[in-house]
């Protein structure tokens, strides 16, 4: 599979480029005028539906504010145009400028908001939408009655003035398919689309998602900002009431719902089919019929194709041709198997067994006044397996959060390998060498299994190029035994191989340290000695590890020391065998014994 | 801008008493919303289709000599079960939020082309023995229309709250919300309840699009004109509660009508929209179900 995709993926962008050379020959049939500006209207759909793809299609966040960015470029073309009359062509990076500052300045403040996701995100986009248009509509850069620009001459680009639209937008619409090509292929958009299924847990495995979700809002909006650079010449008269509407943000939301959001192409095919739809009725004199079946399209795309047209299309053809997907997806698995490549992550860090790699000091959290910890003190030392161990709610989770930097600490400090940790983002202390697992399981729901590893690879891990990356998380997949499930999704996955799969993103970033949130929790006895063998494995491989854990079996056969919680506090510290029988451990989880039944705890621990 | 000045203090109080009949307005419109979103996780846009749809058929009926108010009667059961199957369709295909703001989007558009077939796309007015009755209450006019908008978004939404908070199906309502699952094992039959509120919803669509025809003047166009302020209302009224959208609404109705008392009209939008911004990013919480 993904050797056919490796082929294909090289093509790709010679194929597009093919494609729009082509098309730039069009004007030379010497068609009637009206094709001209037909095909300027497909591929002016074609950018913004593909540009609104790249921050809401591959990250999940549905902005209804594309009305906005494709207006700020739309509008500093005009100004620039109408009142400093400049070069027309000059206009049009600036309007992208424009464009992407707005976009930015928005991002930098509502992606800092956790909250706001899903319908929040597109609602608050959309209010923005109409604060900006309203702002235009009563400042000189519109002042109410829209801006002319009849006067302004058209560049000549092709031999007249539509076809020097058409070849404008066929230049703009390349380059933003082959950049909306060249995401899906690159770690960025693995990053995107990670923050798509579950952004926690991507910023654990050390994707920077605030960033990554503000540098794709800046190419959106920056290349809605040439179309409406390109858009404003072409319609010559520019009003606030066409342009900051809900119905931009919504026809774009149609074209890549219906032609597939995930997919580079899905908008560009959405797009296509929706405008030659609308433009067919409206030529006919049936507009309102037009509006009514576009309606009606929506509706059935919801109901029986929500992932869109290509990812249908691609479903389809797979299940047509199985022998040469399975043919392709052996020989790079073989290889991997047999290969010389087992996981070495950390062969060159086991020297200096013993010295102390994370130190934690003081830690304190507290949520809202309830105290989850309430100033730790733990060392973890290099190449050891540490337990950590108490009761429901002693800190032993709050503990793991606090250190990965999924949650941020109220107090104290973290030093791992003499670098001060405390408070750093998920994702910095991913890249510092730290990783874990959750106790639920939280896989990436539309990556592959092998994706899954491969993200960690790539992000924690460092690795660049996504088919290295591949091909170590293969590798790593084998460590795990999950080899045979690479290509499966993670719903196909039981509970025994979904923590594999954690296991095996752990992992994958090849981290020094590794916290193991409750592997074991619900797993049957003998998947237990599974996974007890596979975590002597992983700490031969050389990384240390702090192991929570409620099954005693295994604390007993895996750790070299453990430290004991209780109401946020550091309770005892040891080995397991002596600490277990301290009678403060015992009273923490069994209770205070009743003076009556003083002797029996005793009794417990003797026999 | 420009035209910035301190109007009379009639006009003031004038501007205010006619942006609290506006903002009731905007909280009948948003119940149905909030309900549905807020207990249902349905984000309705042809909510707003369906009270357009009403304010039509309303227009048609009124004019053939039926009471205004009276057309209510049919309106009512017949956008009940309107709503009420739009909710079978939701529940059949298990849609999520997102995807029904999209499918409602969907559906907007063909009642919009609906309408725009049977009464075109021009302006329609509705000519009612309420249009022109208003009294005087010392300086102030107090136009009917209006007030009985007023009195009705305020008694449906005092109503509405009275059965979420003291009935055994307003709780289970409320219980489903939270968690169907453990509802359904609790013995709510949350299938036959959502049908029951889905309809209820779009039966205050239909009221609130008798109140629109009784004041404003409609077009198919003007669908989304009322989709922005309507939804700021909701928000920060807070999902799924009775009387949120109503003091929201009234809160922009009134901050509108000073807005454009001290500046000019075109700068009306900016109120709602930059409240409904500014509760977004600081305080997501309160809208988040």
């Amino acid at each position: 599979m993904s050797a056919v995709r490796g082929v294909l993926g090289r093509r790709t962008p010679w194929l597009i480029l093919g494609a729009a050379l082509l098309l730039a020959f069009v004007p030379k049939l010497g068609l009637p005028a009206f094709y001209d500006s037909l095909l300027y209207l497909i591929l002016h759909w074609v950018v913004l539906a593909t540009s609104w793809n790249i921050l809401s299609g591959y990250t999940g966040y549905f902005s209804f504010g594309h009305g906005a960015f494709f207006g700020a470029g739309l509008y500093t073309t005009s100004t620039l145009l109408g009142r400093y009359e400049w070069p027309f062509l000059a206009t049009l990076p600036v309007a992208a400028l424009v464009a992407a500052l707005l976009g930015v300045g928005l991002g930098a403040v509502v992606f800092r908001v956790k909250g706001v996701r899903g319908e929040l995100f597109a609602l608050l986009t959309l209010a923005v939408t109409f604060v900006i248009g309203t702002i235009v509509v009563n400042t000189p850069l519109d002042g109410g009655q829209g801006v002319s620009l009849s006067a302004v001459p058209v560049p000549a680009i092709g031999a007249t003035q539509s076809s020097t639209f058409y070849l404008l937008a066929l230049m703009a619409a390349t380059v933003t398919v082959l950049i909306a090509w060249g995401i899906t292929v690159s770690k960025f958009g693995a990053g995107l689309y990670a923050i798509h299924d579950d952004e926690d847990a991507a910023e654990v495995m050390g994707v920077p998602t605030y960033r990554y979700k503000l540098i794709a809002l800046a190419i959106s909006c920056a290349l809605a900002g040439i179309a409406g650079g390109i858009h404003a010449l072409f319609l010559s008269y520019v009003t606030v009431g066409e342009v900051f509407t809900i119905a931009v943000p919504l026809t774009v939301v149609l074209m890549s719902v219906l032609g597939g959001s995930r997919h580079w192409a899905g908008p560009a095919v959405g797009a296509v089919a929706i405008t030659l739809l609308l433009y067919s009725f409206t030529a006919a004199d049936h507009a309102i019929a037009g509006k009514a079946l576009t309606g009606v399209i929506l509706i059935a795309a919801i109901l029986f194709m929500p992932d869109g047209i290509l990812p249908r299309l691609q479903k389809l053809m797979r299940r047509r041709t199985p022998p040469a997907a399975v043919g392709a997806a052996h020989p790079p698995s073989h290889l991997a198997a047999t290969g010389a490549s087992p996981p070495s992550p950390t062969s060159a860090t086991t020297a200096g067994h013993g010295e102390v790699l994370l130190r934690v000091q003081g830690l304190h959290k507290s949520f809202k006044g309830v105290r989850a910890l309430a100033g730790v003190d733990v060392e973890v030392r290099r190449g050891e397996i540490l337990g950590l161990l108490g009761p429901n709610g002693s800190g032993k989770s709050t503990f793991i959060n606090v250190v990965s930097g999924h949650h941020m600490a109220s107090g104290g400090t973290v030093t791992f390998e003499g670098r001060a940790l405390t408070n750093h983002a998920a994702h910095r202390i991913a890249g510092a060498g730290i990783s874990r697992t959750y106790q639920i399981p939280r896989p990436f729901a539309h990556l592959t299994v092998l994706d899954n590893v491969a993200l960690a690879t790539m992000f924690g891990g460092g690795v660049a190029s996504p088919d290295e990356a591949r091909e170590q998380a293969r590798a790593w997949l084998h460590f795990t035994g999950l080899h045979e499930k690479a290509h499966a999704l993670p719903d196909a996955l039981n509970l025994h191989q979904r923590k594999f799969l954690e296991l095996a993103r752990a992992l994958a970033s090849r981290p020094r340290l590794v916290l193991l949130d409750e592997v074991l929790c619900g797993l049957t006895p003998s998947e237990i000695d599974d996974a007890v063998a596979l975590i002597r494995r992983i700490r031969d491989q050389g990384s240390t590890i702090v192991f929570v854990e409620h099954v005693m079996r295994a604390v007993m056969a895996l750790t070299d020391r453990i430290v004991v919680f209780n109401h946020g506090e550091l309770l005892a510290e040891g080995a397991a065998a002596e600490v277990m029988q301290r009678p403060e451990v015992m009273t923490a989880y069994l209770g205070k014994p009743h003076p009556p039944a003083l002797q029996q705890p005793q009794e417990r621990a003797h026999a | 801008m420009s035209g910035f000045s301190l109007p009379s203090a009639t006009l003031l109080a004038q501007s205010i008493l006619s942006g609290l009949f506006v903002g009731a307005l905007y909280g009948l419109m948003g119940l149905g919303l909030s309900l549905s979103w807020g207990l249902l996780r349905l984000i309705n846009l042809a909510h707003f289709a369906f009270a357009f749809l009403a304010a039509y058929l309303c227009y048609q009926l009124a004019g053939q000599g039926m009471d205004p108010l009276l057309t209510l009667v049919v309106l009512v059961p017949a956008f009940f079960a309107l709503g009420a199957l739009l909710q079978a369709l939701v529940a059949r295909f298990a849609i999520t939020p997102f995807n029904s703001l999209l499918l409602t989007f969907g559906l907007t558009g063909i009642v919009e082309a609906v309408i725009q077939t049977i009464w075109t796309a021009d302006f329609r007015k509705l000519e009612s023995t309420y249009a022109h009755l208003k009294f005087k209450v010392g300086v102030l006019f107090v136009p009917v229309p209006e007030l009985i908008t007023f009195v009705l978004a305020v008694a449906l939404s005092f109503a509405v709250w009275a059965v979420l908070r003291y009935t055994d199906l307003g709780k289970a309502l409320r219980a489903a919300a939270e968690d169907a699952t453990i509802a359904a094992a609790f013995g709510v039959n949350q299938k036959r309840n959502a049908l029951l509120l889905a309809g209820t919803c779009s039966a205050l669509a239909a009221v609130a699009g008798v109140c629109l025809a009784l004041s404003f003047t409609l077009a198919p166009s003007q669908i989304y004109a009322w989709v922005g302020v309507v939804f700021a209302a909701v928000m920060l009224g807070g999902l799924g509660r009775a009387l949120g959208p109503l003091i929201a609404g009234s809160l922009i109705g009134v901050s509108e009508a000073v807005t454009m008392a001290v500046t000019a009209p075109s700068w009306a939008p900016i109120v709602s929209f930059t409240l409904l911004i500014v509760i977004l990013v600081f305080r997501p919480g309160r809208v988040v179900p």
